[in-house]
């Protein structure tokens, strides 16, 4: 579990507003291992910066600040050609499979696209089998390779998607809300599909939702995102049944499960009013506008990620745990914490 | 040519509302051509301008009589069996002059709009696609080009690079190029940031592959039904240019011309001006027909609809 | 096959054998199938369906709100005691405000975005309740409140985009209820929410229910929604209800194969783990829903039923019959029990 295959230090995306009033903080500062092999769920909520953060690992927005090192190469530094080549090795499965495929070219151009832009087979023949490999790997009968993504239902849609990213026998796949569209009982035959795959494969996997049970399901570990930050990151049992932040709480609180006894009994933890936008992102913690137990540091100190829990790697940044971080306007971390915090 | 079989199993079973066609796994321009005849409105338009096409190439076969025969006694006479279209003014045959006229026109149209096509289809392309500087830079020019009423354009262009055939084929031109961009732009700037385009981006497509492969296709259907429409604009703007006696030099014929002679008889010799206006008339309505039609054919939704549907 | 089961006292709405049929380019589609259910006064029925199994057709039938000349609706649906598949246009127009608000998944698609919210409150209130603008414009302010929009009075001449998408919906709900409506029907009203947005959207919904006595009708794919807020559940495939009771019945005790797939096809962390000790891979349905142009003759499952055994499966419809002893409601019949029936041949062991 040590060898990491994509890493982020620093990491920022900045959109500038219309009429240069600001920027919005999509990312604002990610520090992030994947680990190779592992599945790594990334969740938020709308607008936290989890697609742009998916986008951002395989330079498809460019980043503001910061690197990102794939196996070992840093892509930031990567020129256009070099970057192209590069992404053989990292594939992405989008939300919508609707406006994920071309709609005029059929699923064996679409899923061939990948061996022709990087010549990997030669030949029309060979190419022609390796579609038809790739559309029974992902349970597609290879028989629907000459027909067009509009004679397909959303979930073979998402199949034909997942052959495309995995064409160019990529180690790092990137799921954004790959499920999202979906029906319920298709949503599970793709997640059954993905975890075969990535085990198959061998694959790293990160996979984006705003689905925490999904989240839960499938990963290894999870990193929880707020408006541009991780949050908190840890083994997926850790994150998911002992959370430390008290947004991943009230995130695991509010998700219903459908079983009517344990609805009627538990305790959800309401947030108070809506995410800010990312465009005036609060001083000190980000979520301490929101947070139900904000005390002193929170507007003052922006919290590091820190230990927390039993588990081994599970950080949060949290002051609950201890008041570690940046200081807001000069006050060094000595002052804040120095002060009484109890 | 068989056909694919239907494929069993569950992963090729059918979406609700959407039953899967087994459709021939034939070439693609033979299933474009063959939808295309299938659709009667189009294959009729389609045919009717092939007919047209063939009478302006052969047009010398055709014509019964020398377009510039001069029959003054016979000067003025109604449709009849030895001139099916009448005479005009200075006793020549209109038929033959509508013959010799439609390769003139025909001309004028295909090579004006096409120009036309080429060059605004990729600058509003590359000013689509790239935005930024790009789009400023090409589009500040297109905008320029826009500014002039198109006619004074057109004189303009014609006054400074003389009187012609080929400089009013240039002429007309220069006057589509920036509708060309503008709705080629437009598209593009719509196809521009579908999820497909930036899912073939992130498998290492280069920028020539996604102008090519994904942007120049999905952004294709305005720009067919624009060339359609231009080229029956095309017809009447090398009218109104030979009108203005800056297009084609009498005495040839063009139809735009022989129109703009007829217009003085109307009153006296309908069948001047009446024959040369249907000429035009039928030409672009053909045009418009079979440009609605390959726009549907070519979009494979429309398609298996198409197929699926009979008829 | 058993009667509808008598809801509380007072059924605000109640459906009867209400049928869908739409003619599309394939053919006709039968969209619903024999609908039959009630809603009583304070009570929550939620129907439950993946995408094409009717569930939202069955609703915008009711409303008159699909387009006739392609739509052939028949079958009974009476509100409050007049049926609004006979009504005229203009009274089903008037019965809409007063009798039935409507939230839909995309508030967005709900609101008009050149008008500013007030505007479109006192629209709402003015178009069944001849008031002054100012009274329909005070009240509009007080609905905002209600629905837990922060400055109201302010949040009156802002326009939709300005506001979040958990506002908007707010806003939605806030014109539903201004004309304060015996039935709210909500499809698929949280589904584009975030879920502490989702939380806080259902909780106003409750409370606003106990406050009103709104009957209310939740569409959803959400069986977790649905275990926290349903009465009743109905579910539905291929535009017939295959299994209804309390949400406690079917949630826990599902007997359809249908629910049994649905609910299996759920990430279930209580779920033991294999023997290598992964996480179980999640059960699934196979195949997909007919289409409605062409369903199967026997029952609707059929051909992707994980169990089916029985002859009759492939030829014979099965009747929704009552499969267990049934558990008490929530709201509006407190010490009743309702039924728990399902529309399957399939039957564990031997024949109950």
């Amino acid at each position: 579990m040590s060898d990491i295959l994509v890493s982020a230090r620093g990491l920022e995306v900045h959109f500038p507003l219309r009429g240069g009033k600001g920027v919005l903080r999509a990312v604002d500062g990610v520090d992030l291992d994947i680990y190779r092999g592992e599945t790594l769920g990334l969740v938020g909520e709308s607008g936290c910066g989890k697609s742009t953060l998916g986008n951002a690992l395989l330079r498809l927005v460019p980043p503001t600040a910061g690197t990102v090192t794939f196996d070992g190469t840093d892509l930031t530094a990567l020129g256009r050609r070099a970057m192209r080549e590069m992404r053989r090795r990292a594939g992405m499965v989008f939300q919508d499979p609707f406006a994920s495929l071309d709609p005029r070219r059929t699923v064996a151009q679409t899923v061939s696209e990948p061996l022709e832009v990087h010549g990997l087979r030669s030949g029309r023949r060979e190419r022609a089998a390796r579609v038809g490999e790739l559309l029974e790997l992902v349970g597609l009968d290879p028989a629907v390779a000459g027909r067009y993504p509009h004679e397909f239902s959303g979930g073979q849609r998402q199949r034909v998607g997942i052959a495309r990213a995995l064409a160019g026998e990529p180690d790092f796949l990137v799921c954004d809300e790959a499920i999202a569209s979906l029906d319920v009982s298709v949503q599970a035959q793709v997640l059954n599909l993905l975890r075969r795959l990535q085990r198959q494969l061998g694959l790293t996997l990160l996979f984006i939702s705003h689905d925490l049970s999904a989240i839960r399901h499938i990963s290894d570990r999870i990193a929880v995102m707020y408006l541009g930050r991780i949050v908190e990151i840890g083994p997926a049992s850790a994150v998911g049944s002992t959370p430390q932040m008290p947004y991943t709480q009230a995130l695991l609180s509010a998700v219903p499960v459908p079983h009517p006894e344990l609805e009627r009994t538990r305790q959800r933890i309401v947030l108070r009013g809506d995410v800010p936008s990312p465009a005036a992102v609060p001083s000190g913690c980000r979520f301490r506008t929101r947070c139900p137990a904000a005390f002193e540091p929170c507007p003052d100190v922006d919290p590091a990620l820190q230990p927390v829990g039993t588990a081994p790697d599970h950080v949060a940044a949290c002051h609950l745990h201890g008041v570690i971080g940046t200081p807001v306007d000069g006050r060094t971390a000595e002052d804040v914490s120095a002060a009484p915090v109890d | 040519m068989t056909a694919v079989p239907t494929p069993g199993g569950i992963p090729a079973a059918p979406a609700p509302g959407e039953p899967m066609v087994a459709r021939p796994a034939r070439p693609r321009w033979r299933e474009t051509l063959g939808l295309l005849v299938r659709d009667r409105t189009a294959a009729t338009a389609g045919l009717v301008l092939l007919i047209i096409i063939v009478v302006a190439i052969f047009d010398e076969t055709f014509a019964s009589q020398g377009p510039n025969e001069q029959d003054i006694p016979g000067r003025l006479q109604p449709p009849s069996w030895s001139h099916p279209f009448g005479t005009d003014d200075l006793g020549r045959d209109i038929l033959s002059r509508v013959i010799l006229g439609a390769s003139v026109s025909l001309k004028v149209g295909f090579l004006s709009v096409g120009l036309a096509l080429v060059v605004g289809t990729l600058i509003g392309l590359f000013a689509g696609f790239y935005g930024r500087w790009v789009d400023d830079a090409l589009m500040r020019i297109m905008d320029v080009l826009f500014a002039f009423p198109a006619v004074l354009l057109a004189i303009a262009i014609l006054a400074i690079r003389g009187p012609g055939t080929s400089n009013t084929i240039i002429a007309i031109a220069v006057v589509y190029v920036p509708i060309f961009a503008r709705v080629t732009r437009a598209s593009v700037l719509g196809v521009r940031e579908e999820v497909y385009v930036r899912a073939s981006r992130s498998i290492g497509a280069s920028d020539f592959r996604l102008l090519t492969r994904h942007v120049l296709p999905n952004a294709a259907p305005p720009i067919i039904v624009q060339t359609s429409i231009s080229l029956a604009f095309a017809v009447l703007a090398e009218a109104a240019l030979s009108f203005l006696g800056l297009g084609t030099q009498p005495p040839n014929p063009s139809w735009g011309l022989m129109l703009a002679e007829g217009n003085e008889f109307i009153n006296r010799a309908w069948w001047l001006a009446f024959f040369p206006g249907m000429a035009i008339v039928v030409t672009v309505l053909c045009f418009n027909l079979l440009g609605d039609g390959l726009r549907d054919v070519l979009d494979p939704r429309q398609r298996t609809l198409m197929a699926g549907g009979g008829r | 096959m058993s009667a509808v089961p008598l809801p509380a006292a007072d059924p605000v709405l109640e459906v009867e054998d209400l049928r869908v049929e739409l003619r599309t380019p394939r053919g006709t589609a039968h969209v619903v199938n024999g609908l039959s259910y009630a809603v009583g006064q304070g009570e929550t029925v939620a129907v439950v369906g993946e995408s094409g199994s009717g569930k939202s057709v069955s609703v915008l039938a009711m409303l008159g709100l699909l387009p006739p000349r392609v739509a052939t609706v028949t079958g009974r649906a009476v509100l409050q005691g007049e049926d609004l598949l006979t009504m005229s246009p203009e009274r089903l127009r008037q019965v809409r405000g007063p009798g039935a608000g409507l939230v839909f998944q995309d508030p967005m698609t709900s609101l008009n975005p050149v008008l500013s919210i007030g505007k479109q409150l006192v629209e709402g209130i003015r178009a069944h309740d001849d008031v002054p603008k100012a009274v329909a414009r005070r009240r509009a302010a007080e609905l905002l409140g209600e629905v837990g929009l922060p400055e109201p009075d302010r949040a009156l001449d802002r326009f939709p985009h300005e506001l979040s998408g958990g506002m908007r919906q707010r806003v939605v709900i806030a014109i539903a209820l201004a004309n304060s409506p015996a039935l709210l029907i909500a499809d698929e009203a949280t589904t584009a929410l975030d879920v502490t947005v989702q939380a806080q959207i259902i909780d106003l919904v409750e409370r606003l229910q106990a406050d009103h006595g709104t009957g209310v009708i939740w569409i959803t794919h959400d069986l977790g929604v649905v275990a926290g807020i349903a009465d009743r559940v109905l579910v539905m495939y291929g535009g017939r209800c295959v299994e209804d009771g309390t949400a406690d019945d079917v949630l826990e005790r599902p007997a359809h194969p249908y629910t049994r797939g649905l609910l299996g096809s759920l990430p279930d962390l209580a779920a033991p783990l294999d023997p290598d000790g992964r996480v179980p891979d999640l059960a699934t349905v196979p195949g997909l829903p007919p289409p409605p142009t062409d369903l199967p003759p026997g029952c609707v499952f059929w051909p992707r039923c994980p169990v089916r055994s029985d002859p009759r499966c492939e030829t014979e419809q099965p009747p929704l019959v009552t499969v267990g002893p049934g558990t008490p409601g929530r709201h509006g019949h407190v010490g009743r029990v309702l039924e728990h029936r399902a529309a399957t041949w399939y039957q564990e062991g031997t024949a109950r």
